[in-house]
């Protein structure tokens, strides 16, 4: 036992060795090969004048900003394609699986034909394919398809009317803001008195009161503090309203669309993995199918779907690096590619890039184990 | 009194409405009226795609001709022969013409290993996969290479299309799966360290996008080696491929180890054997046939993921297609459509075939395990 125990200790610090070597190796390569190259080393770059323009930023910024103010918008734009890509995927996903298992014969089979077409087909093709194949073969902004003269698509993307926010704004996200804390509170006030009384307690009369008490008392402080912004065509493009930027329309139509093909995949395994005994007990009660499925077999087959659902919501996260190829600035775009480009220090801005992604991966999945030990408590204790 | 024997009548034949397609449709399509409006609902559809497809694809399409003047109808569909003309480029990329017959056979010897290979019914599988692994790779790698054995040598930066791809594909596979095997086998192993270091590899390259691992691998690589030292483009993606897929491919291989029963460790310990001999002998050849549909399965995604390299400057078929597009001789506002649609019926024909060899296995797999116990 004693002699086991020392050459495993031997052999740990053999490997250990070797990678500590191996690193120092490589890290002094690098410092030769960046003093003869003459190139700088540390972040100092990141507080230094940015000095390009980006097409799609949340947040205010110009080319005088910064290299680390480029860092967060594009990190907010990866966001907002992430976010806005789940919500699709999942959507679309949920249909198509629960379309995949419906009765009817040939609503499961176009389910079908929809998830092998879709997820057998490379990703970045698909975005190529809506991008440079569809978006940019639309007419120009003169000859743009309105719809109703006050939304536009054209080859410079999307046009729509926009609430343009004066300086009261606040206070109608005040309202807005009081009106969710209410309908949560209305609706686990519901919960507890079913649980104890098994009386039902109303929730949407009052909480419809609510909307419009908060509303109300907001346009007396306020007023109406909003414009509405319909854009216009003047010159060669469009004046006004919120232009949506083709790139992004691409991004998110081929994200969601590829990714939904995997989550219907997902869901049907998981209520498939529903017992059958489940389903004929909620017809034995009466209950017709829509509600069985809504209230029996998709809570339960949720605890099946959530883990690899996460690990499909992740890789669409990753997958929007992907915009680097039609240029969408996400945070891969507007780092690994402009920035590197003119800063040229590949080894800080790929490091910087690699652990905004691990960071987000590893929150996801924190959260996401978290929701799933939740869950799993709840039933299950087998 | 005669014996009477009571004979049942015949069963009469079920309602004509229930049996053959009737019933069938009657069942499957319209049983209620909600299900008769989707049913109608879908045909609309079904109907309306198959106009635009093939009205696209076939009745608005041209099928012959030299330039874009083949493709400039008034109402066109799909420049068929923008695909016709570049179809050598887009197998084979800028390979020298007269030495294409190189890659051909590159393509027929690796065609004639792998079928058989995926053949459970076929034997010699040890020798088939010596000659796959050991012999196949140094075969390409002084076919395609040239410079030896009087064959002109032919730079990378000529490779493309579909050379390229199945080239990243392939190398990708087989320098993650032994990789991937090690890290799984250390990731359960007792030693802390080796835990530690592979659990810390597997989880940086399974949280980052591929498409930073090729950006290091292009332009950070480099920088790591001493001067001097420097690797072809082409090497250095296939290097950071098979580093990212080895992470994937270590988690497959992992549930393949864990399936395993914890009394094959111990009826191989009693036999004394020790640990190398153990995994090398009972619990790698259970738990590697266990994971095959793993292991396809993420080669399908492997083999989409190579589109990638196209970002970092390779060729692959995706690359190769749009980089015809620029092509002015073939400038029509139907080419880039026919191209993709090309290179996604090319891409989609080589993931669904996987994916079904996949089902095939898995059901193949499951029930041998049937039929032992």
């Amino acid at each position: 036992m004693r002699s086991w125990l020392n050459r495993d200790a031997l052999l740990q610090a053999i490997v250990l060795l070797a990678v500590v070597a191996g690193m120092v190796w490589l890290v002094g390569n690098v410092q030769s090969n960046l003093e003869r190259q003459n190139i700088n080393s540390g972040f100092g770059f990141l507080s230094e004048r940015a000095g390009f323009g980006i097409n799609q930023t949340l947040i205010d910024y110009t080319e005088d900003d910064s290299f680390g103010r480029v860092v967060v918008v594009g990190l907010l734009n990866t966001l907002l394609v992430s976010v806005l890509g789940i919500f699709f995927a999942t959507l679309l996903g949920f249909s198509l699986g629960v379309a995949r298992l419906s009765r009817n014969w040939l609503i499961s089979k176009i389910a079908m034909v929809y998830i092998e077409i879709f997820r057998n087909v490379p990703l970045l093709l698909q975005i190529m394919f809506w991008y440079f194949g569809v978006l940019r073969n639309l007419p120009s902004p003169r000859q743009a398809l309105s719809i109703g003269e006050a939304m536009f698509v054209s080859n410079r993307g999307v046009v729509v009317p926009w609430l343009e926010a004066g300086a009261g704004a606040v206070w109608y996200g005040v309202a807005f803001a009081g009106v969710l804390a209410g309908g949560f509170w209305l609706r686990r006030r519901a919960l507890k008195m079913k649980l104890n009384t098994g009386q039902a307690s109303r929730v949407w009369r009052p909480l419809a009161l609510l909307t419009l008490a908060l509303f109300a008392v907001a346009a007396l402080l306020a007023g109406v503090p909003f414009t509405l912004d319909v854009p216009y065509l003047k010159g060669f493009n469009f004046r006004g309203g919120l232009t949506v930027i083709p790139e992004f329309v691409a991004l998110l139509l081929a994200l969601s669309l590829y990714t939904a093909a995997f989550i219907a995949e997902i869901v049907r395994a998981g209520i498939n993995a529903v017992d059958k005994g489940q389903r004929e007990a909620s017809a034995a009660l009466g209950l017709p199918e829509s509600l069985a499925l809504r209230l029996v077999v998709i809570p339960q087959a949720l605890r099946v779907i959530i883990p690899p659902l996460t690990s499909q919501y992740l890789n669409l996260t990753k997958n929007s690096s992907l915009a680097v190829a039609i240029a969408y600035p996400d945070i891969v775009s507007v780092l690994a590619g402009t920035t590197l480009s003119q800063v040229g220090q590949a080894v800080e801005i790929i490091f910087v890039t690699m652990m905004i992604y691990l960071s987000l991966s590893l929150l996801t999945s924190w959260a996401m184990n978290r929701y799933n030990q939740r869950m799993a408590l709840v039933g299950n204790a087998s | 009194m005669s014996a009477q024997t009571w004979s049942p009548k015949p069963a009469r034949p079920a309602p004509a409405n229930t049996v053959g397609f009737v019933g069938w449709a009657r069942e499957n399509l319209f049983a209620t009226k909600l299900d008769t409006a989707l049913t109608l609902l879908c045909v609309t559809l079904i109907v309306y795609t198959l106009e635009v497809v093939f009205g696209w694809a076939i009745i608005d399409a041209s099928f012959s001709g030299e330039d874009r003047k083949a493709c400039l109808k008034q109402v066109q569909g799909a420049c068929w022969p923008f695909i016709d003309a570049k179809l050598g480029q887009f197998i084979y990329g800028r390979y020298p013409e007269m030495e294409r017959w190189r890659v051909d056979w590159v393509f027929a010897i690796g065609a004639l290993g792998l079928v058989p290979l995926l053949m459970p019914k076929v034997g010699w599988k040890r020798a088939n996969v010596i000659f796959m692994l050991g012999f196949y790779p140094l075969f390409c790698f002084f076919m395609l290479t040239g410079g030896v054995f009087g064959l002109t040598p032919v730079d990378t930066t000529d490779w493309g299309g579909l050379l390229v791809t199945l080239v990243v594909a392939i190398t990708g596979i087989v320098g993650s799966l032994p990789l991937g095997i090690l890290l799984a086998l250390g990731r359960r192993s007792e030693l802390p360290i080796v835990r530690a270091l592979c659990v810390a590899f597997i989880e940086i390259f399974r949280g980052v996008p591929l498409i930073t691992v090729l950006f290091m691998a292009s332009v950070m690589l480099p920088l790591f080696l001493p001067d001097g030292v420097n690797f072809d483009k082409l090497v250095r993606c296939l290097i950071g491929v098979a580093l990212f897929s080895s992470a994937y491919m270590a988690e497959v291989v992992r549930g393949g180890l864990q399936a395993i029963p914890k009394g094959q460790y111990e009826a191989a310990a009693a036999l004394g054997l020790g640990y190398w001999k153990t995994t090398r002998l009972i619990i790698l050849p259970q738990a590697l046939k266990l994971v095959i549909p793993g292991i396809v399965n993420t080669f399908i995604g492997l083999f989409k993921d190579t589109t990638l390299v196209l970002i970092v400057g390779l060729f692959d078929l995706l690359g190769i297609v749009q980089l015809h597009f620029t092509d002015s001789s073939w400038a029509t506002p139907e080419t880039h459509i026919t191209g993709y649609a090309f290179a996604a019926f090319v891409f989609w024909v080589f993931c669904f075939a996987m994916s079904r060899y996949s089902i095939f296995m898995e059901n193949h797999l499951s029930t041998d395990r049937d039929k032992e116990s």
